[in-house]
């Protein structure tokens, strides 16, 4: 009898400082992505910092192609071209990736029967799952000759190459979130609009591509995301020229590839280091500038 | 040449770890400048000693600097095997690669491409390589920066791959990352004067112009630990080392001058 009086009030105590602690754990999980963003951001920053206040010539960075960092006459580091070729490099990847993604994302979730849904979305995540360097080695391989042959030109490691390999790196991410928004729609909308007669030419494009925008558009900015940031597959399949492009056909140089390829080499704490951390700064800056947009037009979507 | 001297000491620290290798940088003169002080063990470069620098050394220390070939740093130039031409001077070699520089297409060397491959493809590497500073230095001179818009690789054997794969390409890398896919130009130092194949006789006999002998200098006749590390380098293993840095290692046999 006494040992059952007094063992309930003792267990409970025990599971809620069980649930307590629970909740502890979850709540740090919660904020470790915002300390380590920031940490992230601190560390980068206070690499390249010393430089950034002392000698940095923001004219000459934003303004001059022309990139000599170990020049032994007159060192320039000017990352016009470079951000020229990441632009070029990802601006063609999403021309492509676009349609493509959202499209796919639109047969999948609406327009396929149940047992080829399956192993298409099967088929999407298996080319989300290759990892980047093969994607390079492919572009390097197989692509290079390929573009040499069709189109002429005297080498095949060039923005187009990067364009296609980026795009297609990018469709998987735009598709599996592109089918989760349209899936997201409510059935209810579906019913109502066939109800009225509408074709489902009429349906996709009057009705559900209207009301998953928001997410549509959440999958095209991390598709962005993904095509800005990455950097293995660029820095094998662009050539890794520093100019800026005057025709599909030419190769260029991303930012991320010139960090990959050049702060192994530099000397720490020298100049040429510190401004490898200003361009990771800058990058930082870029995907920063287009997830806050993504964000407020989101929010500006769903104030409507 | 710093980063195989690092490679030696770190791979000393395994054979020998009571022994520590310490590497200190800053281009040949440095390490002649701490031999005729005296401050140094072994001084590394990859020029000859000159006379006056080896009879200041013998004033200022009272000992007879001692000279030890290391290895070879010697760069081929690669170009596509349907390529017509066979050799090149080292003028048009910095018109091609130097910014400023006029040469863009084979014609202007006299050689007839088809089609879109007479635009010459320039292969360089990234800009902190040894290799790449060793180009400027021979080639362009050391004044003059390359032209931009090079295909920049990060390793001495994606430069020829890439050579082997582009039929207007032109580039440069260490001598033994040669290809059968590949054509090694013969080079001359001037118009009008003999070409030569980088092998290792003419990177001997100095005839290759773009070769030059790693050094290592000792004052007086090396004893102890420093003939030990010196042994070790000319051995196989510590030569291993050399064409695992991207240099040239020394002909099997007579390695010492």
């Amino acid at each position: 009898m006494r040992t059952a009086t007094v063992s309930p009030p003792k267990r409970r105590r025990w599971q809620a400082s069980a649930e307590s602690a629970a909740e502890l754990l979850i709540r740090i999980c919660g904020i470790s992505a915002i300390v380590f963003v920031f940490g992230i951001f601190f560390f980068v920053f206070r690499e390249g910092a010393s430089f950034l206040f002392g000698g940095f010539n923001a004219h000459e960075f934003f303004l001059s192609p022309e990139w000599y960092p170990t020049s032994q006459s007159h060192v320039r580091y000017g990352v016009l071209a470079l951000i020229a070729g990441t632009g070029s490099v990802t601006a063609l990847a999403m021309l492509i990736a676009v349609p493509f993604g959202i499209g796919a994302a639109v047969f999948i979730s609406e327009f396929c029967g149940p047992r080829l849904r399956e192993s298409l979305k099967i088929t999407v995540e298996l080319l989300a799952a290759i990892p980047s360097v093969v994607w390079g080695f492919i572009g390097l391989t197989v692509m290079n000759p390929l573009i040499m042959e069709m189109f002429g030109a005297p080498i095949g490691l060039n923005v187009l190459n990067g364009g296609i390999i980026l795009a297609l790196m990018s469709v998987p991410i735009i598709v599996s979130i592109g089918e989760d928004a349209l899936k997201a729609v409510p059935d209810s909308y579906r019913e109502a609009a066939l109800a009225l007669g509408v074709t489902r030419w009429q349906l996709v494009y009057r009705v559900l591509l209207p009301a998953a925008k928001s997410g549509l558009l959440a999958a095209v900015l991390l598709g962005v995301g993904r095509a800005v940031g990455e950097t293995m597959a660029v820095l094998m399949a662009t050539g890794h020229a520093v100019q800026i492009p005057a025709s599909l056909m030419d190769s260029v140089r991303t930012l991320t590839a010139t960090i990959a390829a050049e702060l192994g080499e530099a000397p720490v704490k020298s100049d040429h280091y510190q401004v490898l951390f200003i361009i990771g700064l800058l990058l930082f800056s870029i995907t920063f500038v287009v997830n806050l947009t993504a964000d407020l037009i989101v929010r500006g979507i769903r104030n409507k | 040449m710093v980063n195989l001297a690092q490679a030696w000491a770190e791979a000393y620290a395994q054979v020998d770890p009571v022994v520590s290798v310490e590497v200190s940088g800053g281009g040949s003169g440095t390490g002649i400048a701490a031999l005729i002080n005296g401050t140094v063990d072994i001084a590394n470069c990859s020029r000859q000693v000159e006379a006056q620098e080896i009879e200041k050394a013998r004033e200022n220390t009272g000992k007879e600097p001692r000279e030890y070939m290391v290895g070879y740093d010697a760069l081929a130039v690669y170009v596509h095997k349907s390529n017509p031409v066979e050799e090149i001077t080292l003028d048009q070699l910095a018109e091609i690669y130097a910014e400023g520089g006029k040469i863009s297409r084979w014609s202007q060397l006299g050689a007839s491409m088809p089609g879109e491959a007479d635009e010459i493809i320039r292969i360089s590497r990234q800009s902190n390589s040894g290799t790449y500073y060793y180009f400027r230095e021979s080639v362009l001179g050391n004044r003059r920066d390359f032209k931009l818009g090079s295909r920049d690789m990060h390793g001495s054997k994606d430069v020829v791959e890439l050579v082997s794969k582009t039929p207007g390409a032109i580039g440069y890398s260490g001598m033994g990352y040669a290809i059968p896919e590949v054509k090694v130009l013969r080079v001359a130092r001037k118009k009008g004067e003999k070409a030569y194949a980088p092998t290792v006789e003419n990177t001997l006999n100095h005839t290759y112009p773009i070769a030059r002998p790693l050094l290592m200098y000792t004052l007086g006749e090396p004893s102890g630990p420093v003939k030990k590390y010196l042994d070790w380098i000319l051995s196989e293993a510590g030569q291993k080392i050399v064409t695992e840095s991207g240099y040239v290692p020394l002909p099997k046999a007579g390695a010492q001058r």
